[in-house]
């Protein structure tokens, strides 16, 4: 049965229960496709076939027993690679990394392997989760399924583009400055970066503690909502999630946006914006008018000072996680092994295993808590910080949510910002924000450019309001269908 | 500016071993990303808290218990590429 990778969660969760087809079929397809496209993609960067059909044939007995573990059991799923996956090489694809094999699964991989879910792989991203382009990977870049000269965003690009590309159902990734949103909207898929908090990070290789979050790509907004049922609540190994009540987040799909308060912050329109990008964003924003949305103008001024505060904490944070890596109890050793002490050691295991933005990023924050300049850099921007979050306090006293562009342009050629870090991190302009105030974000596609290439753009709501994001994002689907 | 003896500095701070062409790269592309965080100063912060954590959880405790970890000891002193010795891995000498 050719195509079954294209379903959805829900289209497939069907077709199985009826009997159409079984989870072997369903991975079958997805394994087809991967070997199809991943030469060209790059998406993938590891895939075992025996044992992702080993565990599809196990689900299909469990369906025969009649055991049924809810929406996800038996779907096939891409999983980014700084998830630690039990037995199964988890390379966060840096040279550090190449041959680790963790012995146990991150929370998030435990409690979707619990409620059935299949891996099909692990996907490609930039190394340690840092750059904004799947560039960065000791893999190689991950290409768009829409324009193969161009990026697929970062850095959860491989698993944007294996939703995209049909090359699984569903994927997991990670946000901590737009790595989630960015590349769905690079893609043309939907995107979810949760409250900071709202899924647990334990297991997954930490970058930047204060900004961290676990998410996930989706074909539809549907089959976002469906995913974080299952993956949201607290968890006793990241003391970051708080018991706070997971609704049932199918419940804010078709619910329409008659009544509700949109805000469009200025600020993501203004300069710099592409404009092609901007008038998808608002004819979207127009249709939805039309269905009874009250649409205001806000303002949050904090926005161009974003980028720079993340800058400063986003590196210092990732230096001091980064400094667990050693060499001594996992990762690569160094090639010369003629180290006469252990600092020597460090400086060689160290200097060999990272990568170039990776070596970048931890000299900024080294640099920035150095002796005299914590005051001057960190501190500084964690102020700032908080004059971000008053922002959208400010904006959500007035609105229910907020919709804007979720990159200032499509997707960039492979190459073209690859050694100019700093327009590199101009990309996430629009998406650090919500990070910083710790929001959760939705990104919907929201058409495509002359080119061809697609448009994202993004909900953004208050913290734990989720369901506000599915509704809205559901919406914009239906509009534009 | 960082000059190339400040980025040697910094990447002792760091542990990290750096080619002299890394040193130089680094030098310039450093210096252009600290020009651009300096628009933070632009930003009046008098009286205004710090923030590092977004969503008001203070203090999280645990119970002081030992759990069983999924990984057993074997399989986490396997992640060493080192030599194990008696249950440790063996490294170099920090002290001469």
């Amino acid at each position: 049965m050719a195509g079954l990778n294209k379903l959805t969660i829900r289209e497939a969760g069907k077709g199985l229960r009826e009997g159409k087809f079984s989870c072997e079929d369903l991975m079958k397809d997805c394994l087809a496709e991967i070997s199809a496209k991943n030469k060209d993609l790059n998406a993938y960067v590891f895939v075992d076939e025996k044992m992702a059909l080993a565990e599809a044939k196990e689900m299909d007995k469990r369906f025969k027993k009649g055991e049924d573990l809810g929406p996800l059991m038996g779907i096939p799923c891409g999983v980014k690679d700084n998830f630690n996956t039990r037995g199964v090489k988890t390379t966060c694809c840096s040279p550090f990394l190449k041959d680790f094999v963790p012995p146990y699964d991150a929370s998030v991989i435990k409690r979707l392997r619990d409620a059935g879910m299949i891996m099909v792989g692990k996907t490609n991203m930039d190394e340690f989760a840092c750059g904004g382009s799947t560039e960065h990977s000791c893999f190689g870049a991950t290409r768009n399924p829409y324009d193969l000269s161009r990026v697929a965003g970062g850095t959860s690009g491989g698993s944007a583009a294996a939703t995209s590309a049909d090359m699984c159902i569903y994927a997991m990734g990670s946000d901590t400055g737009g790595s989630i949103r960015q590349p769905a909207s690079f893609c043309g898929v939907t995107g979810l970066k949760v409250t900071y908090g709202r899924v647990s990070r334990s297991g997954i290789t930490a970058m930047a503690s204060s900004w961290d979050t676990v998410g996930h790509f989706a074909k539809n907004v549907e089959d976002a909502a469906i995913v974080l049922n299952v993956t949201a609540g607290k968890d006793k190994k990241d003391s970051t999630t708080p018991d706070i009540e997971v609704p049932d987040y199918t419940s804010f799909l078709r619910k329409g946006v008659k009544g509700l308060r949109i805000g469009i912050p200025k600020e993501y329109f203004g300069e710099g914006i592409d404009k092609e990008v901007a008038d998808k964003v608002m004819e979207v924003v127009e249709k939805l008018k039309k269905e009874g949305a009250k649409v205001v103008e806000v303002s949050l001024p904090m926005t161009k000072y974003a980028v720079a505060a993340y800058y400063v904490m986003m590196p210092a944070e990732l230096s001091a996680n980064l400094e667990r890596f050693d060499g001594i109890r996992y990762g690569k050793k160094p090639s010369k092994t003629a180290s006469k002490d252990l600092v020597e050691y460090y400086f060689a295991a160290r200097g060999e295993g990272f990568g170039s933005e990776i070596k970048r990023r931890i000299m900024i924050g080294t640099y920035v808590l150095s002796a005299g300049y914590y005051d001057a850099y960190y501190k500084k921007a964690q102020k700032v910080r908080t004059l971000i979050i008053k922002d959208f306090e400010k904006a959500f006293k007035e609105v229910d949510v907020l919709i804007a562009p979720v990159s200032p342009i499509p997707a960039f050629k492979v190459g073209e910002l690859v050694d100019n870090p700093l327009a590199m991190y101009m990309a996430d302009v629009l998406t650090i924000p919500a990070s910083a105030a710790g929001v959760p974000s939705l990104a919907v596609p929201a058409g495509m450019s002359k080119e061809g290439l697609p448009i994202g753009l993004q909900i953004i709501a208050p913290q734990f309001e989720e369901g506000r994001c599915f509704t809205v994002g559901d919406s914009v689907e239906k509009v534009q269908a | 500016m960082l000059t190339e003896e400040q980025v040697r500095h910094v990447a002792k701070l760091a542990r990290l071993k750096l080619s002299d062409e890394e040193v130089k790269k680094f030098s310039g592309q450093l210096s252009g990303v600290l020009e651009y965080v300096d628009i933070l100063k632009e930003v009046d912060t008098d009286g205004v808290e710090i923030t590092s954590q977004v969503t008001g959880l203070k203090n999280v405790l645990r119970k002081d218990e030992v759990v069983k970890s999924e990984a057993t000891r074997e399989e986490l002193l396997a992640c060493s590429e080192l030599e194990i010795d008696n249950n440790q891995v063996k490294v170099m000498h920090a002290i001469k």
